[in-house]
């Protein structure tokens, strides 16, 4: 006996919907099977890790705001990939975002109007294109591989960073810890209550919608699906898949810099060196999750979101590595892109000896 | 090595036979899901017999043929070898029996060497040089003159077909196998074939001819076997038929046959091309030089040629895919518009048909609706809503149905997935949204590539009714019974040169094939172009 793969006539709309459902489902149990084998209860280690982030108004509070950069990235993301074009640097594109709009609270510090944030955002969001451009160019003009040189640019932000944290831009008042001054009042996101909600979940709402009315119903969502899915038949509609690989790098880019800018001017609220648990490749698998669509964007990134708090509540009450979630994240995006291949095929059970003997 | 498999081969053919037939298929069934490919097949083939399979596209003759090499298995039915029941249980198996097949579409790296890519298909080859001998011995006693060191990039079709030819005759077969194998060799490469294959069933070689031309089988094979919709609707001996009949058999009707329009008037230039170049843009693409040519309104220019002579180079360069330097080069409605993209050549009232239905005609993914789009995005997105770029979707659904219902693309859902259609109900969506646009050129590439013979005739007929209205219509082709059916001039591609263009009526099969030569070829060849033209004053 064997299983063989049958493809489908046409795509399954049942298993597109089914497909991410079934894959979160097997990846709890994989969970379960791994917390065994380190000698966790499992039952309980799952309770702790998937379901306690629900049980506060204040951990859904956090689960949002861990969501928040979640969706920027992944919305542009998911563009991104719909055009076949893989930008995987969304991490430095996101440091570089948080640079450039760092640059208003570290040299203008006593510039306290709404202008300043508008200019940190609009800052936040060319830092991001900017870096994004470069793999983008190179790409273009030489075809360079653009996954090998986003994911490198990654390391050359986050190495810049630490050196500006440390060296020139570090706070003359910090007592030589690598940090930048805290980013207060209006160099800061707007608070929504008590807790850490802030306007970067509108942003970030914004975002999602704007991207979804974009690729169903507009010329250029067309472009980005049909350049994706058929290069050739989209030179024959007359695209330019050179102009699409600027354009989705741009637009990743300046989301990925703008989830930079947010998260520094909320929830770490400085620069430092450390400013992101990996966000930037999260936002893969949220994008993955989420059948790049953007609205399917905020259903998986509030998903992914569980993973981090349930990573964090997990080190604390059973004592298991905050790396869990990262295990976690992995094994989810396995299950995610196996299940895929049920979309265009179906499993069939074969009998191992051919028919033509028995008949 | 090689002398043992000579020496055991040779051995064989010897044995007696203990079964009239060697190789011998009954009640053959084969199912995929709920549809039967094959219906209780029967087919038995003599030693040394050239026997036909013939069959329109999907009458179930490449399904029985892969059970046969046992890259399938049936449902239900036997096969029996030299009278013995036999599982092919793979191709593997399939050769270890002696069945050897040539594929219509080659498996060949074309960075390699001949012999590299022989020496990759065999067991246990590992002396090159006894094996490039053993190869240049074979292809010389079978007339397929072969250069055993030659790079396959730069060999034609023709010789490519002769290396997998001869990679199955070094496994020395009892049976042959040869899907369409005429289909992309010139008229003389063809006779050059049959020569082979009569050589080899004399020496008692069996070999299973799959093709759709009729004449051909008619003039080559001992038997044939005919499938319709996978049940054998015939065995008749094909020298004692005629082509009509034959095609009767396999159709189950007569082939609709082409309605000629009305002589043909003299229109205004519709496309021109004035000694366009294009550079090779990879290693195995071809240059195109000074080609030129001119359409009228009114009628039909087909382009000959042997695949991969340039074709999808010009129909890059005429659609705008690939755009030149120099304006006037391509000349649509009296626009020079040779650095023109795709688009604003359509705004100029050209449609272009490309030779790739999936992934380059139509989205595999996409809905016949959204295929529509793709190549009226400027109809779309029309002023007010190209501002925001907002798509119609009931303008492209209402087109969608009107392309289907008015070309008759039968399809199991209103609105599927391009890549649910079969090839030629695609091809007819495909032709049919460029029709609807009533277009001023047309630049067809293949226009009924790997498609069957009902949708042909209804291409066909379309192409020449769209003349008959007025439009210039450009159209690319292997296939020549095709282009003598529909063109009033015809001019040949070889090499990226393309001849001037002829009238219809002063060709002949031979003169097209002595152009597809090219005048790269032989003194004889160039004589037979400078003939043709005086022949025909009528040539530009």
């Amino acid at each position: 006996m064997r299983i063989e793969l049958e493809k489908r006539p046409e795509r399954s709309v049942l298993m597109a919907w089914a497909s991410p459902v079934i894959a979160v489902m097997a990846t709890v149990v994989t969970g379960g099977l791994i917390f065994a084998a380190i000698g966790k209860p499992p039952l309980q280690a799952l309770w702790i890790f998937f379901l306690e982030p629900f049980s506060s108004l204040w951990s859904i509070e956090e689960l949002v705001v861990k969501a928040t950069p979640l969706i920027l990235i992944g919305v542009g993301l998911s563009v991104a990939y719909r055009a076949n074009v893989w930008n995987i640097g969304a991490e430095g594109q996101f440091t570089m975002g948080a640079l450039m709009g760092g640059i208003v609270p570290v040299f203008f510090t006593s510039w306290q109007s709404p202008l300043a944030l508008t200019a940190m955002l609009v800052l936040g969001i060319l830092g991001g294109m900017l870096w994004a451009s470069i793999p983008a160019f190179l790409k273009i003009r030489t075809g360079a591989n653009e996954i090998l040189v986003s994911l490198m640019l990654v390391y050359v932000a986050q190495l810049l960073l630490d050196w500006l944290v440390r060296g020139p831009w570090r706070d003359p008042k910090g007592y030589n810890f690598p940090k930048t001054v805290n980013f207060e009042d209006w160099q800061a996101m707007p608070i929504f209550g008590g807790g850490r909600l802030n306007l970067g979940i509108v942003l970030a709402l914004v975002a999602a919608v704007a991207l979804a009315v974009l690729m169903r119903r507009t010329m250029k969502g067309f472009e980005v699906r049909v350049l994706g899915e058929a290069p050739r038949a989209g030179r024959f509609a007359g695209f330019s898949s050179d102009r699409m690989t600027l354009f989705v790098f741009l637009l990743s880019g300046g989301l990925a810099g703008l989830a930079g800018i947010v998260e520094v001017a909320s929830t770490v609220g400085q620069l430092q060196p450390n400013i992101s648990p990996g966000y930037g490749f999260t936002a893969i698998i949220v994008a993955f999750l989420g059948r790049l669509d953007p609205i399917g964007v905020v259903v998986a990134a509030l998903m992914l979101a569980v993973s981090y708090l349930g990573g964090e509540a997990a080190q604390v009450a059973l004592g298991i590595s905050d790396k869990a979630a990262r295990v976690f994240q992995g094994v989810l995006l396995f299950w995610v892109l196996a299940c895929d291949t049920l979309i265009l095929y179906r499993l069939r059970i074969v009998r191992s000896a051919p028919a033509a003997e028995g008949v | 090595m090689s002398a043992s498999v000579t020496a055991e081969a040779g051995a064989g053919r010897g044995e007696a036979e203990t079964s009239e037939f060697l190789v011998e298929a009954r009640g053959i069934v084969k199912k995929f899901g709920a549809f039967t490919a094959n219906d209780q097949v029967d087919l038995a083939i003599r030693p040394g017999e050239i026997h036909a399979l013939l069959g329109e596209n999907g009458a179930g003759k490449s399904t029985l043929v892969k059970m046969l090499y046992g890259s399938l298995q049936p449902t239900a039915g036997r096969i029996f070898w030299k009278g013995e029941p036999v599982v092919v249980t793979d191709p593997g198996r399939a050769r270890d029996l002696g069945i050897g097949m040539v594929f219509q579409h080659f498996s060949l790296f074309e960075a390699l060497s001949v012999t590299e890519n022989i020496a990759l298909a065999l067991p246990n080859a590992s002396d090159m040089n006894a094996l490039a001998a053993r190869i240049a011995s074979v292809s010389r006693d079978y007339g397929l003159p072969l250069e055993p060191r030659a790079t396959v990039a730069d060999l034609s079709v023709g010789e490519r077909q002769r290396i997998e030819i001869v990679r199955c005759l070094l496994q020395e077969p009892k049976l042959l196998i040869m899907d369409e194998p005429t289909a992309v060799l010139t008229p003389q490469e063809a006779d050059q074939l049959f020569l082979t294959l009569e050589r080899l069933a004399s020496e008692g070689c069996a070999v299973l001819y799959i093709s759709h031309r009729l004449e051909e089988v008619k003039r080559l094979c001992h038997a044939s076997t005919i499938l319709r919709h996978g049940k054998v609707v015939a065995r008749v001996d094909p020298s004692k038929e005629t082509a009509a009949s034959l095609a009767r058999l396999m159709v189950g009707a007569d082939v609709h046959a082409i309605r000629p329009k009305h002589a043909r008037v003299a229109g205004p230039t519709r496309l021109y091309v004035d000694q366009l170049d294009l550079p090779a843009n990879g290693p195995f693409a071809v240059a195109l030089q000074k080609v030129s040519l001119e359409l009228r309104a009114g009628e039909i220019l087909a382009i000959a040629g042997v695949a991969g002579n340039g074709q999808s180079e010009l129909f890059d360069a005429l659609s705008g895919e690939r755009r030149v330097d120099r304006a006037g080069a391509v000349v649509i409605e009296g626009e020079p518009c040779g650095h023109l993209g795709v688009g604003e050549r359509r705004e100029l009232g050209a449609a272009f048909v490309p030779e790739e239905r999936l992934g380059h005609g139509a989205v595999p993914a996409f809905r016949l609706s959204e295929n529509v789009v793709l190549t009226r995005d400027s109809i779309f997105a029309d002023a007010a809503r190209r501002l925001l770029g907002f798509l119609d979707f009931r303008a492209a659904d209402e087109t969608a149905a009107r392309v289907s219902s008015a070309y008759d693309v039968r399809k199991g859902k209103p609105d599927p997935e391009a890549r649910s259609l079969s090839g030629g109900n695609l091809q007819k969506f495909v032709v049919g949204r460029e029709l609807d646009r009533k277009p001023l050129v047309l630049v067809v590439n293949q226009p009924t590539w790997g498609v069957d013979a009902g949708a042909a005739a209804l291409i066909r007929q379309a192409l020449v009714d769209l003349a008959a209205d007025g439009a210039g219509v450009l159209v690319i082709s292997q296939d020549l019974d095709e282009i003598f059916e529909i063109a009033d001039r015809i001019a040949v591609i070889s090499r990226g040169a393309l001849s001037p263009g002829y009238d219809a009526h002063v060709m002949t099969l031979e003169k097209v094939g002595l152009l597809m030569g090219g005048a790269h070829g032989g003194s004889e060849a160039i004589e037979g172009a400078l003939k043709l033209r005086e022949a025909d004053g009528r040539a530009y």
